[in-house]
């Protein structure tokens, strides 16, 4: 057996295509242009992909939480993979936020934008930093967050930035299934016990008055919408409460309607920078070892 | 039956053994304890370097551990899987792991301090894990025998990603390379002591050979081991931690030094930095997750119901 | 012995068209739907495949080895469903 490689050992197996094993992966967005669209204003592009990108980044890490603690191997593996993909939305957001700010090194702009900033210069929604106090709560968070970004992606596939376009459409089919894996436990969760009917009751009352900070328009993408760049967050509201409706008389959970737009309750938004405590604890881990070796390359 | 003519048989043809067929009752349950137990290292392995995906210093790397320790659940699924063709069941052998009834490697007991410990897992744990598992996509028994090809096939890319990161870390500020160095000190010899105690003191050793569940004694596999990780600690520029570590022309292959036996013992029997929390992790998620999977098993009789 | 709360399933991929679903292993899952998903978590992480199929273990018939002898043997010397049976020349084409 041929040892100084060790999977040479393996050829006698070589047969591929009855191991069902992967292959052809490729890059959707090699060819396409990264330049920005002359009359788009750069600044608030980059924004508008921090915004999108930070939503990703964040949620992803609530996920990355839950790898050696979900209630079942299998869902460990489906939570690493919605979290692995939004992971690769969240690069992709950053390192257009980057060119569209003028970033000159392109290779380190995500790592710059992710690992640099202080809460204050992140652009998530709150929603999406929320610790899960339960699975409930995970599924919940995450049927709220996919069905809004769903619904964004949808459109911002025909967007005039080509690139923001490109990534939008390759996360809508990544998103479609994270939307059908958190329906599905909405609705198992809903309609299995006793036990789990209320805690699952009692993650989407605690959530949805929360989601109002999703549809609070803010003026980048008032603007950035005007120029066919960005979406209205305000149109998406039809297809969110429709399909939260579905799924919650599916779960026999009451339908909670959402509330108010936290930016018009005085609080300020996280769209704004405004975070709270649960932000500043998940950048306290995120960035601890990136910037406890300064000048360290990984 | 009882003289197990055809098991026999297929043995000395080196044919493999598949789930129905009739097997003597301690050929399955060696069996059964030799899955359940790599299993049962998968799922627990996937601690060490998980706690380390949070806090990866770069998109990238979080990405590749990530998309590593979900491939670890994955490879504990296969197996689980391969168990319960011998007529395990999942329930039971999740019980036994988190009663401390069923032991894993107690490579996983050791606490990792350092971003360098993911990649030095990667490269001498994992490249100590394949030289074991190689061998074992040829198991006599066909379901073990396939999720190991299965497994090795997908840990290819483990090793590499380790090394690949030790490498440019050693390039790059010097409190890196004392971290490369550090993390190599502190798993060298757990690494050694992974293929098992020297073939003097393996009892089990030659009924597993005779069967084919094992086809080299871990003494032959912890050698392959040494002679692969030598040139590869050389081409980083760390050091191993052992003086003894020659070449020696006359056999053909590097001298080296024992692991401390005495300690393997301490850890394989509890009493490991890490074993504690190792365990109370895993029975947590199974105590917290107990309700979800009753109220999905309820949903689906429900929906069984309106079906009919 | 402490069951697990959900059934067993078996995965069956279709690594791409034209060729078979092939069994690739098993897994637990509450229902079908759950089924679906978790193989194409667990089994399809590398673009192995375009196609699933999962059925409960407990549904699978299947045969006895013990019985192999007069299940399969039969068939062993019916050399005759083999094309190289026959002797053809050389000399006709395309056969």
């Amino acid at each position: 057996m041929a040892f100084d490689d060790a999977y040479s050992a393996l050829t006698d197996h070589d047969d591929d295509a009855r191991w069902a094993y992967g292959t052809g992966f490729s890059d959707p967005l090699a060819s396409v242009p990264s330049s920005v669209p002359a009359d788009v204003d750069g600044a608030d592009l980059s924004l508008y992909c921090l915004m999108l990108g930070d939503d990703a980044l964040i949620l992803s890490h609530r996920l990355q939480e839950w790898v050696t603690r979900a209630p079942e191997l299998e869902d460990e593996l489906a939570l690493a993979n919605i979290a692995l993909d939004l992971l690769g939305q969240a690069r992709l957001l950053l390192s257009r936020a980057g060119v569209a700010s003028g970033a000159s090194s392109l290779a380190a702009v995500e790592d710059v934008l992710a690992f640099g900033r202080d809460a204050a210069e992140f652009r998530n929604v709150r929603l999406a930093e929320r610790s899960d106090a339960d699975f409930a709560c995970l599924v919940g968070r995450l049927l709220v967050m996919v069905t809004w970004r769903l619904a964004a992606f949808d459109r911002l596939a025909s967007s005039r930035d080509p690139m923001l376009a490109a990534i939008a459409a390759k996360g809508v089919k990544e998103l479609t299934y994270h939307r059908d894996y958190a329906a599905q436990w909405v609705v198992r969760l809903g309609d299995g016990t006793a036990l789990s009917h209320s805690r699952m009751a009692a993650a989407m009352a605690e959530l949805l008055p929360l989601t109002g900070e999703l549809f609070a328009t803010h003026p980048v993408e008032a603007r950035l919408a005007v120029a066919g760049v960005a979406v209205e967050p305000v149109s998406l509201r039809a297809e969110f409460d429709g399909v939260m409706a579905q799924v919650l008389e599916a779960a026999t959970l009451d339908p909670v309607l959402p509330g108010p737009p936290v930016a018009a309750s005085g609080e300020g938004a996280g769209r704004d920078g405004v975070h709270g405590p649960e932000l500043d604890e998940i950048l306290r881990e995120m960035q601890s070892v990136a910037r406890a070796v300064p000048g360290g390359v990984w | 039956m009882t003289d197990f003519a055809l098991f026999d048989q297929a043995i000395a043809r080196d044919q493999r053994i598949e789930p129905a067929d009739e097997m003597p009752e301690r050929y399955r349950s060696t069996m059964i304890r030799q899955i359940a137990q790599h299993a049962h290292s998968e799922i627990i392995g996937m601690q060490p370097e998980g706690e380390w995906i949070t806090r990866a210093p770069t998109l990238r790397r979080k990405a590749i551990l990530l998309a590593k320790v979900q491939d670890e659940a994955g490879h504990g699924l296969y197996l689980y899987s391969a168990a319960e063709t011998l007529g395990a069941d999942r329930g039971d052998l999740t019980q036994r792991l988190i009663e401390g009834r069923q032991k894993y490697s107690s490579i996983f007991n050791y606490p990792t301090l350092s971003f360098a410990d993911v990649g030095v897992i990667g490269w001498l744990v994992d490249g100590a894990a394949i030289c074991n598992q190689v061998p074992l996509c040829r198991s006599s028994y066909g379901p073990y025998a396939r999720a190991m090809i299965r497994i090795c096939k997908e840990e290819s890319f483990h090793q590499r990603q380790g090394y690949e990161l030790l490498l440019t870390m050693m390039s790059g500020t010097a409190a890196q390379r004392d971290m490369v160095q550090d993390a190599v000190d502190r798993w060298w010899w757990p690494s050694l002591m992974m293929f098992g105690p020297p073939d003097a003191d393996s009892p089990n050793t030659a009924q597993s050979m005779a069967w084919k569940i094992k086809r080299h004694t871990n003494d032959e596999l912890r050698q392959r081991f040494v002679d692969m990780s030598v040139p590869q600690a050389a081409e980083l520029g760390v050091t191993l931690p052992d003086p003894e570590l020659a070449w020696n022309a006359s056999r053909d292959h590097y001298d080296f030094g024992q692991p401390d036996w005495d300690e393997l013992r301490r850890v394989i029997s509890g009493g490991g930095a890490m074993n504690e929390q190792r365990i109370a992790r895993r029975r947590q998620a199974d105590t917290d997750g107990a309700w979800v999977r009753e109220a999905a098993a309820a949903h689906a009789a429900k929906n069984l119901e309106v079906a009919r | 012995m402490t069951r697990h709360e959900w059934p067993l399933f078996e995965v069956f991929v279709r690594a791409k068209r034209g060729l078979n679903h092939v069994h690739v292993g098993s897994l637990r899952a509450a229902d079908h739907e759950m089924a679906l998903h978790h193989a194409r978590d667990l089994y399809t992480r590398r673009n192995e495949g375009v196609s699933i199929w999962v059925v409960r273990s407990d549904q699978v018939a299947a045969s006895d080895p013990a019985e192999k002898p007069s299940f399969f043997e039969p068939s062993a010397d019916k050399v005759y469903r083999h094309p190289t049976h026959y002797t053809i020349p050389s000399t006709v084409p395309h056969i």
